[in-house]
């Protein structure tokens, strides 16, 4: 077979913050680098961020990042890695002035410094007043971040290969990592890309469920990708649901809406919050939030005429602070609901929005795994990064403003270890060409001809079952039977087929491979969320309401071979501070 | 409601054609969801999406004559029956699909990223508000192509004149108080083509959904020039 190759030093999949940022490190070091993305960089999702990147810089009111560690550990339930964290915290501050350096274009406080707004979850002097911890530049902080690292790597003339889908990764019998399999979209031509490092970098996965924030390409393939190279992943049943979508729609309504002084009511007009954070009131953490909304609408006080919906009003806060601090909401609003959100309330809904889970790394962002020796070991060659990574910063929920700052983190954390593989490992080692037979395999079942189900028609039933089966409020009679009719769902695809063979630009082609992809991220999540029996963070279960850490203040591992669930040690041993034990999590 | 939409796929066909569509219509549908629909019914019908709400610049396209991005374009506002074609003047690479090749190249052509030659300060570098004010209307450019692809001057020279996209972000990288390169951009620009091209017949500013003006910063860059000149 006539399959071209490529080499290079380290191949980077995913063009978003997080592979942007390890790219430019690399590239401005003069590796070998490809960064491969199945959408123009700019395309990523990275660019629809709306609120900011959380750094304890001080510029509005007082904090330190020690604060926001605290924060960070209290919000993620007590389940993130408190080395992991601290390092986030700590490498906050250079990360922010490090992205102004490069041009990004934050928004301005009178003495010059960069803004700074309130986010849910965020205090001083470890749980006390709101903070201010948000650098924000308006409401478009991922654009403005995205566009200026991709301007960044167009000066340090980093290799792009754009709209190239990665299908699969390359491992050898000694389980090292060697590179990927891709397919050039435009020609439909796979080539194989030999690389000495591979960093996954390839996003969350929200369309697994049918209402969500994240864009149409959102659909986990790296963690696939990770899970059918024998890599488990990690705390997939730790989901976050934004509470405040769009409606019926799923676009974000950025927490920084709230941030800026708005707030959520009820059909009564009663502002709901003060019941369930009587301090932080709309400001709790995410997960709190969107419970309470789920809940004021079960009990019959959601709003419209299906009781379907709570207001997040905004009206108060004068024309002036809603259309030069969240221009990008208003656009929102006025295209996908017709009003003017300076005049009329919002119409919000939780809305399946983030992965706290995914390829579990440490802090180097090492994928790391059982394999013989200890729950961490590093898989050589392979690094993650981003959404698609667990380092694990966000435990069993994650803070607004967070996110940005882990994929930033923890990317450059990747091109800095990326460079010290490279100089012990200088030499590309040898491909075995069996390595590629399954990834093959896997291409030419969807070149299958045919009668058969079309793709979309599987992916509408697998994104209602998620929906329907691991949404806000989990129980276990409700996911067992997810499960059972996600086995079944799995086997339709066996039987789907392709109708469109052709190779020029296929789309039809890439969302069948995506959907290989989001049920195997899919199971995981359902199966993780099943195992665990008790509520913690964003998994809330009907059947065991109370957080339980005798029993699970454990990570769980999920290997696709069997569907099997393991239990992993959570790291609660920070760098050089002291570790914050689990306390009662109230806001 | 009844959608035409250009097809072309180079494997199978000679020559582009129009093929019908019948759409069912819910309220507040955008286009972006009836061409799914068509995808629904037709697999081989190609067009790049992504993000559903107007940030990512993925679906740039032309409707009824005017370029504009599929998925905040809502059915409601569309005569029948509604023509879709592909951005124009750019190669159609299958059905609603472009090579933007090109567009890109003029984008990366004017060093669209901040140039500091003092060395760096261990925080911030200070800028005010009013100076952070003057790139409102410029940072925000999704880089969709709707306005480049709807300049004339582009579609005859698009390998020598930048286009209202890039030099859009030619003047972003110009306004902004903390770039020091402003000599050498504006001596880059120079020439008959790059950035004189331009006849401000204002195309560009008429479609680009972002409510950006490419015009009004062509006019800035051409201003700062001749104060540079005397
Ligand atoms: C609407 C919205 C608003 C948000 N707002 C905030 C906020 O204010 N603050 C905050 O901290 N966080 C926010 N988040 C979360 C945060 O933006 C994301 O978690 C983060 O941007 C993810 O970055 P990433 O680099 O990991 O992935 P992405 O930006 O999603 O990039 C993934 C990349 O991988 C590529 N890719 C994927 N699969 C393949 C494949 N098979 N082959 C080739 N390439 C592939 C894609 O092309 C893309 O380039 C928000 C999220 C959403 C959805
Ligand atoms: S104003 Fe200039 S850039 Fe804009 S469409 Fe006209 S010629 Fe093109
Ligand atoms: S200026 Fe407007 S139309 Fe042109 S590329 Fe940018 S966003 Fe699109
Ligand atoms: S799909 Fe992203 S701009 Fe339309």
């Amino acid at each position: 077979m006539g399959l071209q190759h490529r080499h290079f030093d380290a191949l980077i999949i995913g063009a978003g913050g997080a592979g942007l940022n390890a790219a430019l490190r690399l590239a401005s070091a003069n590796h070998r680098v490809a960064v491969v993305s199945k959408v123009f960089p700019t395309r990523s999702h990275t660019v629809a961020a709306q609120g900011g990147v959380n750094a304890a810089l001080a510029n509005v009111l007082p904090d330190n990042w020690h604060w926001h560690m605290f924060d960070t550990v209290k919000g993620s339930d007590y389940l993130g890695d408190q080395d992991a964290i601290e390092t986030m915290c700590r490498e906050a501050i250079p990360t922010v002035y490090e992205l102004e350096h490069a041009g990004v274009p934050f928004s301005r406080l009178d003495n010059g410094k960069i803004y700074q707004r309130a986010f849910g979850g965020m205090s001083q002097n470890f749980g006390g007043e709101q903070a201010a911890r948000t650098c924000a530049a308006a409401d478009r902080t991922g654009h403005a971040i995205l566009h200026t690292l991709y301007q960044q790597n167009i000066r340090a003339r980093t290799h792009f290969f754009d709209e190239v889908f990665a299908v699969d990764l390359l491992r050898d019998d000694a389980g090292v990592v060697l590179g990927a399999l891709v397919l050039d979209i435009a020609t439909g031509e796979p080539l194989v890309i030999e690389s000495k490092t591979t960093l996954l970098a390839t996003g969350g996965y929200g369309q697994v469920f049918r209402t969500t924030t994240n864009a149409f390409i959102n659909t986990g393939d790296g963690m696939a990708m990770a899970l059918r190279a024998g890599v488990p992943v990690q705390d997939m049943e730790f989901y976050q649901f934004h509470p405040t979508g769009v409606a019926g729609k799923g676009m974000l309504i950025t927490e920084g809406a709230r941030g800026e002084g708005g707030y959520l009511i009820n059909a009564q007009g009663e502002r709901f919050m003060e019941r369930y954070a009587p301090n932080a009131l709309d400001l709790a953490s995410r997960d709190v939030v969107a419970r309470a909304i789920v809940t004021e609408i079960r009990e019959g006080r959601g709003c419209g005429p299906h009781q379907d919906h709570v207001l997040l009003k905004l009206d108060h806060l004068g024309a002036d602070v809603v259309h030069h601090r969240l221009p990008g909401i208003v656009d929102i609003c006025r295209v996908f609901q017709g009003i003017d959100p300076a005049k009329q309330p919002i119409q919000v809904f939780p809305t399946a929005h983030y992965a706290m889970g995914g390829i579990p790394t440490d802090r180097a962002a090492r994928v790391v795994a059982p394999v013989h020796k200890g729950p961490e070991e590093a898989v050589p060659g392979l690094y993650a990064a981003g959404e698609c990574a667990c380092v694990s910063v966000h435990g069993a929920n994650r803070l607004g403003g967070n996110s940005l700052l882990d994929i930033l983190v923890f990317g450059r954390a990747a091109g800095q270890d990326i460079e010290r593989y490279l100089s012990e490992n200088p030499h590309h080692r040898p491909l075995p060409q069996h390595t590629l037979d399954p990834i093959l395999a896997r291409l030419e079942r969807w070149d299958r001809h045919g009668e058969g189900e079309p793709v979309h028609v599987v992916k509408a039933d697998l994104r209602k079952l998620m929906e329907d089966h691991c949404g806000v409020f989990r129980d276990h009679d409700t996911m067992a039977k997810g499960v059972e009719k996600l086995r079944t769902l799995r086997e339709r695809i066996e039987h789907a087929r392709l109708q469109d063979h052709s190779q020029i630009f296929n789309t039809a082609r890439i969302e069948a491979l995506e959907l290989d992809n989001l049920v195997d991220v899919g199971m995981a999540t359902l199966a993780c969320a099943l195992a665990r029996e008790e509520s913690r963070g964003a998994h809330s279960r009907i059947d065991f309401p109370e957080r339980d850490d005798v029993h699970w203040m454990q990570h769980s591992l999920f290997w696709r071979e069997g569907d099997r669930v393991e239990a992993k040690p959570v790291r609660t041993k920070p760098l050089t501070v002291e570790s914050f034990p689990p306390k009662a999590r109230v806001y | 409601m009844k959608i035409r939409v250009y097809r072309f796929n180079p494997e199978r066909d000679t020559k582009p054609r129009m093929q019908s569509f019948e759409v069912a219509t819910r309220p507040g549908m955008m286009l972006r969801e009836a061409l799914l629909d068509i995808r629904a019914l037709d697999e081989s019908f190609g067009f790049r999406h992504s993000c559903g709400e107007g940030v990512c610049g993925s679906d740039g396209m032309n409707v009824n004559g005017v370029n504009c991005l599929a998925c905040i374009t809502p059915l409601a506002d569309l005569t029948e029956p509604v023509e879709v074609r592909p951005l124009p003047g750019r190669p159609v690479i299958r059905d609603l699909i472009v090579d933007m090749s090109q567009f890109y190249l003029q984008y990366k052509a004017v060093q669209p990223y901040l140039i500091r030659k003092e060395p760096l300060p261990e925080q911030e570098i200070p800028q005010t508000p009013a100076e952070r004010d003057r790139l409102d209307g410029l940072y925000e450019c999704i880089l969709c192509g709707c306005c480049s692809t709807a300049c004339p001057s582009f579609w005859w020279n698009p390998d020598k004149f930048h286009g209202p996209a890039a030099l859009l972000q030619a003047w972003r990288f110009l306004a902004d108080s903390r770039d020091q390169a402003t000599d050498e951009r504006l001596d880059a620009l120079d020439g008959p083509y790059k950035l004189f091209r331009c006849h401000s017949i204002m195309n560009c500013v008429a479609v680009c959904p972002k409510e950006l003006n490419p015009t009004k910063a062509i006019g800035h860059i051409k201003e700062l020039m001749l104060e540079k000149a005397v």
